[in-house]
């Protein structure tokens, strides 16, 4: 009985030179037909990543490590905060870099890890949909909220509230 | 005699674990902050349900996970800082290694600073 061993797949072509063969079409690039999509993803994620250690970092900061910290956060806390435009630019950038920097990064992973056509396809869907209610809400809620509700006929008590 | 592959910027050592760790902690941030605008909305429902959620957040497990996401979200900033470094410094790829290890030298010291003061808030009473 005789073994047979067979050529490498790839690497060379029937003049035995490595490098010089054709490409398989399985392996060939695409045309391009996406544009410089996937290059201005890459420069997105490095810019709004410097943004976003800054505002995290700072919302951390004033959230959990002045005062009382964590003691502090109630339905006031954030009423208060959002009483000013400063604090609801700064939540809004926030939301719209972290959520657009994590939506990014999990395409990229999906794109890594399923191997599938169908799995990657449905996988996206599902966080580009997700990724679109959070966004969608989280603007609605910083820019339609009342930080002075009146509960029961009582006005909530806040210094930055009207007298009513 | 063959020597063992030494490693590349990418393969093997603190360049993959760097990646591995990145990608980890990065997804893990991701699903937080899912949850994170979806438990702020409720101030946009009525300030109990806001207040009441908020409170249920406040035991040691959760201080536990809060000291734990900020682990993750510290290693994820300084490594991403790191990363901006290798692709846009001229040196970058040639220092990655050493970056790596400030890095996590500053992290260290930025997660325990953190660590000290929410666990001394959030489980010694008020």
């Amino acid at each position: 009985m005789s073994t047979d061993i067979q050529n490498p797949r790839s690497g060379q072509n029937s003049s035995g030179k490595i490098g010089s063969g054709k490409i398989a079409p399985q392996y060939r690039r695409g045309t391009g037909s996406k544009g410089n999509f996937e290059m201005f993803a890459w420069l997105f994620m490095r810019l709004s990543g410097v943004v976003l250690v800054v505002l995290i970092f700072g919302h951390l900061f004033v959230n959990l490590l002045v005062g009382e910290g964590i003691h502090a956060i109630d339905f006031g806390f954030v009423a208060g905060k959002w009483a000013d435009p400063f604090w609801q630019f700064w939540d809004l950038a926030m939301l719209w870099l972290a959520m657009l920097h994590g939506t990014n990064g999990v395409r990229t992973i999906i794109n890594d890890y399923a191997e599938k056509d169908a799995t990657r396809f449905w996988l996206k869907v599902v966080l580009y949909a997700a990724s679109f209610v959070i966004i969608v809400l989280g603007t609605l809620v910083i820019f339609t909220f009342n930080p002075c509700p009146v509960v029961n006929g009582v006005q909530l008590p806040g210094g930055f509230c009207p007298a009513p | 005699m063959p020597t063992k592959p030494a490693g590349t910027l990418y393969r093997g050592r603190e360049g993959m674990w760097s990646w591995v760790g990145h990608r980890i902690t990065g997804v893990v941030i991701f699903f937080f902050l899912l949850v994170h605008v979806l438990d702020t909305s409720l101030v946009r429902v009525s300030p109990e349900a806001y207040t009441a959620v908020i409170g249920a957040y406040k035991n040691p497990l959760m201080a536990l996970g809060e000291t734990g996401l900020v682990a993750a979200i510290v290693f994820h900033a300084f490594n991403g800082l790191r990363i901006i470094a290798v692709d846009f410094w001229k040196k970058g790829a040639k220092y990655q290694r050493q970056m790596l290890w400030v890095v996590l030298a500053l992290w260290l010291v930025t997660f325990a600073a953190f660590a000290i003061r929410h666990l001394s808030l959030a489980l010694g009473g008020h």
